[in-house]
């Protein structure tokens, strides 16, 4: 209560010193008109918070043309003015107070006062309250956002001042929330703090959480006894896990409350420091080769009074025992911390439910780049059985005929439009040659084609190689695919990727078109289960495989397009995804869509998983999730979704 | 049993007269020991490529033999370059270390001693302490006894896991290079304990060894050698005994042999696990050659090339595999060393160093296409060994492999 009616009369104090001042400006400026012609940045600061707390309107622009390098002070008196070069070395001069024009006075009469940017950094923050009030909507959103860059207890009554005048919807919610977060922050009344604190503790913000921090910092300390008027977060018992007997006796050493032990470092350098004639204390410095007889040594010598006696184990239980730890908080109040505690307790839970919903986001994010990734391999090594290991590579293809469009077509959104149905083409043929040229001799021989469809890929690495050249192509996603989908502070992802968990979406819809519905995909199932009945009924094996494989490659087109939007395009973009591909297929189960749906869903959930668990480390990540893979395969060795009866094969 | 093992296998008589010879000529055409017509560094190279050639017949007795086309045997050749290099790093940073403590007027103890180590080899990692992997590495003999055991060991267990849920063929390939990218991947961390990406370096110091690199390249050659004359002949006596038999059996149909009362896990864990071991042998001469080993050795690209070189020496023969990797490896370095001549078409030049992969791939297509035999096959010819005209049936899963005599010699 008391505290209440010392802060009522500290604001009375400053509305009458405020009054008394309603002579003008120039009074002030000439109060403290040393420091302001030094414009210092450690001595400076009593001038503009005088300025700044007289309250007067001219203050502002006074402030801001002293900031702006056009103030000008007077050599004869030392008065302070507006200045405006006219011509010549003449600078016309205006008073603050009056706004009215004094005269036009030489350039060696006066003294220009440049702040430096330290100066002018603090001219800015006392210039924030006028401008919370300033007509113009731009200049108070800005010094809105410079308050919440920095906050400081300082500008809580400007703001709070400012609320209630403030015509714009959105800049008063602003305002309304930045005075509740200066008022955890610096309020002098509890209560208010505590309240406000409440009122906060179901916002997700970085800035509550930034606000609600510094109240619970806390530092270790060791004293004899348990002081009264501290606020005491914890009391620590010396040998536990949060305080091991060595950190608690460092503590004490560190506060000068017990002798520093000496370290092996220490006792080598003063053994060193008393060696004499080969001998230290009487033993050969040859046998100081072993820390038993190091102490010894350095025992003799303290006996002898040159060195500090060593601290023993004795000594370190003595002076812990002999002393209380504890930790503290910064702040002085228990019940703001307590709120606070709180406060922050109800938010963590928050956060992390939500940092659960993001996490999800982006393993759904990466398991449809997987799936995006391995589709063309559900087919060609789902359905055909052929091991492409050039898969990768007419990825890289895709990619790198979208960064060829956009050569010639320089509009991003037209350009990716063009790009998807030119790296299907390409990449289509490209398989249609490599089915009729190379793979189709191999159909008996799945290892070999392996080897072969390896070959290939390492020629087409290297002709992209010589062809691109080794460094990194852009290919730049249109413009209103920029940006991310913020949910709140926590939850967020970017429109690519959800672009690309539709492009996935809409791939396994064609996939089944094609499979289910349509001549071919019919075909494409008869001859996988049985080539040579198919052959009877009618149906050409060779072109069916021909374009299985074709389709295959060319939807790997497509999804390179799509990977070279958001990674960059090299020509070993491929390698980086083709064990990720098959073991998406492989575990997933082969020869099936759902399969490779379940497959892509799971190693996304289990990589993202795995981050989160060990964040620092993606490589571990990728580690530990091919372990789990290899151990998975054990347990179901045809993937999750596993063909049955006839369509099994073998 | 009537005849003697050399007697079954004439062919190992040959290639260890041929081995012998071919050393015998380096050592004397050698800066250390002989006219020095042959440049260290190219001594170093002809040594590198004995032990290529030694991986190259366990992968040859592991596909070519056994039909398991494992993508993971070179990590089984990083793994034992690394366990040799833990061991040369940490003896000749002792040897180092030891000599700049001795400076000091107070003599160093064990543990400053093992500190200072411990600082100069994991400081480019930013840490200090020895990892736990590093507990065996002051002593040579079980850092040795380690070069064999722990890559055994891995096989043994992959093996074991892989072989006994029936994973065969294809899926087998991609679980093998899977295993190959994830030990890779964990070698790349910092704090895996090997020092990261940075890899282990150095090696071709041999702590306590005063003798040039000239004479030390040379001891390497014999020992390479010597280690391919062994493993050729392990090789040759596994395959032609009735474990061989049953090997290629196993190869050409599985299920058959299984149904005849084989336990076929049995037999493929046992072949897995001895060339992960030859493989691991052979790492452990390499890199002391090399000089560096970083996890980049060991990407799964790495164990490709090597299926690569036994397909092109011809596969199912054990001097295929040997000729296969020196032929590629060779040829690779003479393209990539920038040694070939460039070709001018008049409009564009080729340079072999831009074009040699290329050059690879397909002509590795193409054996496979036309040549399956790789260049094993062109013996044939000689010795007129042909298959049997069989009227245009199917020769089977894998008929790269030399199937038909083999079983009657």
């Amino acid at each position: 209560m008391l505290r209440l009616f010392f802060a009522g009369l500290a604001i009375l104090c400053a509305c009458l010193t405020a009054n008394a001042q309603e002579t003008g400006l120039q009074p002030i400026l000439q109060e403290h008109q040393e420091i302001i012609a030094k414009s210092s940045r450690k001595t400076i600061k009593p001038a503009i918070d005088a300025i700044a707390a007289s309250g007067l309107p001219q203050a502002q622009v006074m402030l801001e043309t002293w900031a702006a390098k056009d103030m000008w002070m007077r050599k004869s008196d030392g008065l302070f003015f507006a200045g405006k070069k006219i011509e010549g070395r003449s600078y016309e001069l205006t008073d603050f107070d009056t706004s009215e024009v004094v005269g036009t006075f030489e350039k060696s009469d006066l003294k220009q006062l440049k702040p430096n940017s330290g100066v002018r950094a603090m001219i800015g923050t006392a210039l924030v309250q006028f401008q919370l009030t300033d007509p113009n909507r731009a200049k108070r959103l800005e010094a809105l956002k410079s308050i919440q860059r920095d906050p400081d207890g300082a500008l809580l009554v400007p703001v709070r001042a400012s609320i209630d005048n403030e015509p714009d919807a959105y800049l008063k919610a602003q305002k309304q929330r930045l005075e509740r977060l200066l008022t955890i922050g610096y309020d002098e009344d509890i209560a208010a703090r505590v309240a406000a604190i409440e009122e906060m503790s179901d916002d997700l913000g970085v800035d509550v959480r930034a606000a609600l921090n510094p109240l619970v910092v806390t530092t270790r300390k060791a004293a004899t006894e348990l002081p009264s008027d501290v606020n005491v977060a914890l009391v620590l018992e010396p040998g536990s896990d949060t305080l091991p007997r060595a950190e608690a006796y460092d503590l004490l050493v560190a506060n000068d409350l017990a002798g520093s032990r000496m370290s092996p470092g220490d006792i080598r350098t003063a053994l060193a420091a008393n060696i004499d004639g080969g001998r230290v204390a009487g033993t050969p410095v040859a046998q100081l080769n072993t820390d038993a007889g190091r102490t010894e040594a350095y025992n003799a010598l303290a006996e002898a009074g040159s060195v500090p006696a060593l601290v023993t184990e004795a000594d370190i239980d003595a002076a812990l025992g002999a002393h209380v730890f504890f930790e503290t908080y910064t702040e002085p109040s228990a019940e703001v911390t307590a709120a606070a505690e709180k406060a922050l307790e109800e938010i963590e839970l928050k956060v992390g439910l939500n940092q659960m919903l993001d996490l999800m986001l982006d393993a759904i994010s990466l398991g449809s780049i997987y799936f995006l990734a391995a589709i063309g391999l559900a087919i060609t090594f789902g359905v055909m059985g052929v091991i492409n290991m050039a898969h990768g590579e007419f990825i890289m293809m895709g990619a790198y005929t979208g960064y060829v469009v956009q050569q010639f077509v320089p509009d991003h959104t037209l350009s990716i439009i063009v790009a998807i149905p030119m790296a299907f083409v390409v990449t289509f043929a490209m398989g249609v040659a490599m089915e009729r040229l190379v793979i189709r001799w191999l159909y008996a021989r799945p290892l070999e084609t392996l080897l072969a469809t390896f070959g290939i890929s390492i020629a087409l690495q290297q002709l992209a190689k010589n062809i691109f050249g080794t460094q990194a192509r852009p290919l730049t996603a249109p413009g209103w695919l920029d940006g991310a989908w913020v949910l709140n502070d926590v939850v967020s992802i970017s429109y690519i990727r959800i672009a690309i968990f539709v492009l996935a979406l809409t791939f396994l819809g064609l996939f089944l078109y094609i499979i289910k519905r349509s001549r071919l995909g019919l075909e494409m199932r008869a001859v996988t289960q049985n080539p040579r009945m198919a052959g009877s009924m009618g149906i050409n094996p060779g072109r069916v495989n021909m374009l299985t494989f074709g389709l295959g490659s060319g939807i790997a087109g497509i999804a390179g397009v799509a990977i070279g939007l958001f990674a960059k395009v090299t020509s070993d973009l491929g390698s980086d995804y083709i064990v990720q591909s098959f073991m998406t297929v492989v575990v997933g189960g082969v020869g099936n869509i759902w399969g490779a749906l379940a497959g892509a869903g799971m190693i996304g959930f289990l990589q993202k998983g795995i981050e989160w668990m060990n964040p620092s480390n993606t490589l571990a990540a990728q580690t530990y999730m091919i372990a789990f893979i290899i151990i998975f395969i054990q347990f179901r060795p045809r993937g999750i979704i596993a063909l049955k009866g006839r369509a099994a094969g073998d | 049993m009537e005849r003697s093992f050399v007697a079954k296998n004439p062919s190992v008589l040959v290639f260890l007269a041929i081995l012998s010879l071919f050393t015998i000529a380096v050592t004397l055409l050698s800066e250390g020991f002989g006219i020095g017509v042959i440049s260290t560094s190219f001594v170093k190279t002809l040594g590198k490529t004995l032990c290529l050639c030694l991986i190259a017949v366990a992968m040859d007795l592991v596909w070519g033999f056994t039909g398991i086309l494992s993508l993971g045997h070179f990590a089984f050749f990083g793994l034992g370059g690394y366990m040799i290099g833990m061991w040369l790093m940490y003896e000749r940073t002792r040897l180092i270390v030891v000599e700049s403590l001795s400076q000091a007027e107070i003599p160093p103890t064990s543990t400053e001693v093992v500190d200072a180590i411990g600082t100069q080899i994991f400081g480019v990692v930013g840490s200090s302490e020895f990892p736990l992997v590093w507990v065996f590495s002051d002593s040579l003999v079980l850092q040795l006894a380690l070069v064999v055991l722990v890559p055994g060991l891995l096989a043994l267990i992959f093996g074991w896991l892989a072989f006994r849920s029936r994973v065969a063929g294809v899926y087998l390939s991609i679980l093998t290079q899977a295993m190959t990218l994830a030990l890779a991947l964990y070698l790349f961390q910092n704090d895996s304990g090997l020092r990261g990406n940075n890899g282990l370096s150095g090696l071709q110091n041999l702590p306590g060894i005063t003798a040039s690199q000239d004479v030390v390249s040379i001891w390497f050659l014999w020992a390479s050698a010597f280690a391919l004359g062994m493993g050729y002949m392990l090789a040759a006596w596994i395959v032609s005994g009735k474990f061989g038999s049953v090997i290629r059996g196993i190869r050409d149909n599985e299920a058959r042999v299984r149904f005849l009362g084989y336990s076929v896990e049995v037999y493929k864990l046992a072949v897995f696990t001895v060339t992960a071991c030859i493989a691991a042998i052979a790492g452990a001469l390499y890199y002391p050659q090399a000089g560096i080993i970083n996890p980049e050795e060991m990407a799964p690209i790495a164990s490709i090339y090597l299926a690569v070189w036994v397909a092109i020496g011809g596969r199912g023969r054990l001097y295929g595999a040997v000729i296969g990797a020196a032929f590629v490896s060779l040829l690779s370095t003479w393209f990539t060393g920038g040694q070939a001549p460039d070709i001018s078409l008049g409009f564009y030049t080729i340079k072999w160093v831009d074009w040699w992969q290329v050059l690879l791939g397909v002509s590795f297509v193409l054996v496979t296409l036309f040549a399956p035999q790789g260049i094993g096959g062109l013996f044939d010819l000689w010795t007129n060994r042909r298959p049997p005209n069989r009227h245009g049936a199917n020769l089977g899963p894998d008929d790269g492999s030399l199937r038909e005599k083999e079983a009657t010699e």
